[in-house]
């Protein structure tokens, strides 16, 4: 039965998976936002529940771009792997110190990685 | 070899210490550290992605914050968006990729400093979001 919900999902979904898929991200920043606009999930459920589709899109995203030949199989697990031990630090850390000041910093990167793509000065 | 692992393990670190998602750092560190290119980058912080979602996932549910009938339809649901996306990022010139990706983490930059700006809940942050 394809039911308001479902038809909300799918439009979800779908912009997640082109979001994903164009920028190699998760698409999390899209779901979440939407899973608690429109479907009125909780910040933390919304989060939670995005992983698990997440799982999904990444794996797809990534067999597709496979066929294309622009994955880096090795260089994706050594980076993967490790980084699930850097979250687990990462999230047990957090609510000991104040991440507003490298929250700040973070942001800086940020702009200055963006400023690097927008007008290649690398 | 050595720089992939602490690519992974300092994107990991701040992913999970700040709660923005991992792809967002581990586009930028593979192309600048590994010199990847953008579209390999992608592909690749993708296949990193998996490993930290499934534990996030798995982690989260412990907790009591999956929806996990909602999670497993959402992402079936969302298997057209993602082939259509990766062929769009296969399909348009290097430079437009590279000034979406520019502007998607201006937009995660602006997201961390309102955060912390914001006054404190004495909540913690809202999880990762790979």
């Amino acid at each position: 039965m394809l039911t308001r919900r479902t038809i909300t999902l799918a439009a979800i979904g779908t912009l997640a998976g082109l979001f994903s898929g164009l920028f190699g991200v998760g698409g999390g920043v899209v779901m979440v936002p939407l899973l608690v606009l429109w479907l009125g999930f909780g910040e933390r459920q919304a989060t939670g529940t995005s992983l698990a589709a997440i799982t999904i899109i990444a794996a797809v995203a990534v067999a597709v771009h496979g066929a294309y030949g622009n994955l880096h199989v090795r260089e994706g697990l050594l980076v993967g792997v490790p980084a699930v031990a850097g979250v687990l630090i990462g999230t047990e850390l957090q609510p000991r110190i104040s991440a507003r000041a490298i929250s700040l910093v973070f942001a800086a990167l940020l702009v200055i990685v963006a400023a690097d793509l927008l007008f290649e000065l690398g | 070899m050595i720089e992939a692992i602490l690519i992974g393990l300092a994107a990991g670190l701040f992913a999970g210490l700040l709660g923005v998602g991992g792809g967002a750092l581990f586009v930028p560190a593979l192309t600048i550290f590994l010199g990847l290119g953008q579209i390999e980058a992608e592909a690749t912080s993708l296949l990193a992605i998996i490993p930290v979602a499934l534990v996030g996932a798995w982690r989260q549910r412990a907790h009591g914050n999956v929806d996990m009938r909602t999670g497993l339809l959402l992402g079936i649901l969302a298997v057209g968006g993602a082939v259509a996306g990766v062929a769009l990022a296969n399909a348009v010139p290097r430079r437009a990729l590279e000034i979406g990706f520019a502007l998607l983490i201006l937009y995660v930059a602006s997201q961390l400093v309102r955060r912390a700006l914001a006054p404190p809940t004495g909540e913690s942050r809202a999880p990762v979001r790979p």
